[in-house]
């Protein structure tokens, strides 16, 4: 970034990303509103503050990397990256249509995605090979692995989080959404992983908790964690599935569900007037 | 012909050697790294070696992140263990066509004694069904050498599939592999056995058994199971008018499989397939099995014998 935003601008960009996901989704008639909307703030502070990243050169080699683990949240990914540059906002009205750059899950061949995925459980695997990488290759970038509580019921996860503290791997950062629902129901209900942060720390990560919609309890965990040495370090990010519109917050059901007509004209109206 | 090798002997000698030479070559194991002789690498380049552990699924995206800073990650475990990744090489490797090289060892029946579990007859049929992905048998080890130079010259995802016990040895230093050729070992003129991998040294030896008994068998060799050599395959139909295909697989979906898309699509021809016939194998020596799942030269070799009666008797 030329300036960095303040935490007051983070808030408002993160704002913005949900009011433009809300009309992605409503003009796609499809995507995942309550798990893009859970990340709005998460994805505010790495774009607009914590990333080394450059939208001219998104190959550029000594860039952070970044892998949205939980692919589902495309729509905000989208969003996020067409906020930032990387291509233009007018793309993101072809968001699941044929022949479009923007697959309905990240895939690689889209600009500032580092990438693919969509099958839960697997970013942060590919994490580690890029952190291992930056380690061989003698550069300092570091690698952001964002997941879903839900996902980390995949059994890779817990593979991949096993082998990032066995080789040490200080350069990578993992953020989960813990907003407490998984697409059947609530976690608690389906399959609960309570204790999380004593699993992550049995597993020899640092973790650190946050308000994930406090863009300076967000930024205050990442920085801590970016100090960490020898080991990563895990954000476990208390999110509100939804969050922003009444009606979603906290509900399973708007999972994947795309608003009708009155709820879209409802949610756009809540999400404009916050500040 | 020269003694016989292991595939294996050949792949953790060819990473070495090519580890000398790229050094964004790495290589990532499973913990089988002494059996499929990865454990070479290791001791050559321990900086560009990882051991997962027993994670196969963290394996392969660890080596998708790998590749997309440049390096050229091999990965290491049993070709029966491949199939628990095949969702992270769908993700990540085969559709944004990452440069990883997957290699599946102990592939076949070939691994006796090991049992229905870890004998690999379906590997090729699932890889080949993979789009962007490249799919090679070698058929012994020196065109395991070749195969590997081959691969490392080349950016995309690819499989390889590879044996535990030593095999003979049909090439040499000489042969010329090419990713997507067929070779023919033997012309004929009475039909076309052709066979990949570790079946292609006993498809030579049942051309001979024809031969004794006056039939003349072309023998085409198909190392790369995709892209298929569709040209060298419609030819030696052509050529024969009648065509056998031989493998140490299932006969759904590899080899013969591969073989009857392209032919009855291009050059309708009678069409034998000799392999593995829609079962799981067993525990038992090699040679029991090769006997009992029907893949010796012998069987080859009878097969096109009927083949011959059923057509053009």
């Amino acid at each position: 970034m030329e300036e960095l935003l303040t935490v007051g601008e983070i808030q408002e960009v993160a704002h913005r990303l949900r009011r433009r996901t809300l009309d992605m989704i409503w003009h796609a008639q499809a995507g995942h509103p309550g798990g893009s909307f859970s990340l709005a703030e998460i994805l505010a502070c790495l774009y607009f503050r914590v990333l080394r990243i450059d939208p001219a050169r998104p190959d550029w080699p000594d860039r952070d990397r970044f892998i949205l683990s939980k692919g589902h949240a495309a729509p905000i990914y989208y969003v996020t990256l067409a906020e930032r540059g990387f291509f233009p906002p007018e793309v993101l009205k072809t968001y699941d249509e044929l022949d479009s750059i923007l697959q309905g899950h990240p895939d690689m061949h889209t600009p500032g995605v580092d990438m693919s995925s969509g099958s839960l459980g697997q970013g942060l695997s590919p994490g580690i090979g890029m952190a291992l990488g930056a380690r061989l290759r003698g550069k300092k970038f570091r690698v952001y692995v964002l997941l879903g509580d839900g996902e980390i019921q995949e059994g890779q996860v817990w593979e991949a989080a096993m082998a990032a503290a066995a080789y040490r791997l200080d350069n990578l950062t993992a953020i989960v959404d813990w907003n407490k629902i998984q697409l059947s129901d609530f976690i608690a209900k389906a399959m609960p992983m309570d204790p999380v942060p004593e699993k992550w720390r049995a597993f020899g990560w640092e973790v650190r908790e946050c308000d994930g919609h406090d863009v300076a309890s967000i930024l205050g965990g990442l920085e801590e964690l970016q100090r960490v040495q020898g080991r990563p370090g895990v954000l476990l990010a208390h999110t509100v599935k939804g969050k922003g519109v009444s009606f979603m917050e906290n509900v399973p059901a708007w999972h994947a569900k795309p608003p009708n007509e009155q709820e879209y004209r409802q949610a756009r109206a809540e999400l404009a007037v916050r500040r | 012909m020269p003694d016989p090798m292991a595939m294996r002997e050949a792949f953790g000698q060819s990473l070495v050697r090519l580890g000398k030479r790229i050094p964004d070559l790495v290589v990532l194991d499973a913990d089988v790294a002494p059996s499929t002789r990865a454990v070479l690498f290791a001791q050559a380049f321990p900086e560009r070696f990882f051991q997962v552990g027993i994670a196969e699924q963290n394996m392969i995206g660890m080596a998708a992140g790998l590749s997309t800073l440049g390096f050229i990650p091999f990965t290491s475990t049993f070709a029966c263990f491949v199939k628990r990744d095949l969702d992270q090489i769908r993700i990540v490797v085969a559709q944004p066509r990452n440069n990883v090289k997957i290699t599946g060892h102990y592939s076949g029946l070939l691994a006796g004694k090991t049992g229905k579990t870890h004998l690999s007859i379906q590997d090729l049929a699932i890889m080949r069904s993979m789009p962007n992905m490249t799919v090679i048998a070698p058929a012994d080890g020196v065109e395991v050498e070749k195969a590997m130079e081959a691969l490392v010259a080349v950016h995309g995802p690819a499989y390889l599939r590879l044996g535990r016990d030593p095999s003979p040895v049909i090439f040499d230093a000489a042969y010329r592999f090419e990713i997507g050729r067929a070779v023919q070992l033997r012309d004929g003129g009475d039909v076309a056995l052709i066979s990949t991998g570790i079946q292609t040294p006993r498809t030579l030896e049942a051309a001979d058994l024809l031969k004794s008994q006056g039939i003349s068998a072309l023998v085409l060799h198909v190392p790369t199971l995709k892209p298929l050599d569709v040209d060298a395959v419609i030819a030696a139909a052509e050529r024969t008018g009648l065509v056998v295909t031989a493998e140490e697989h299932s006969i759904l979906g590899g080899l013969g499989g591969a073989v009857a898309e392209a032919l009855s699509e291009h050059r309708p021809t009678p069409l034998a397939r000799v392999g593995i016939r829609d079962v799981y194998a067993e525990s038992a020596p090699n040679d029991a099995l090769l006997h009992k799942y029907g893949v010796t030269a012998r069987h080859v070799a009878e097969a096109a014998r009927s083949h011959l009666t059923k057509w053009r008797r």
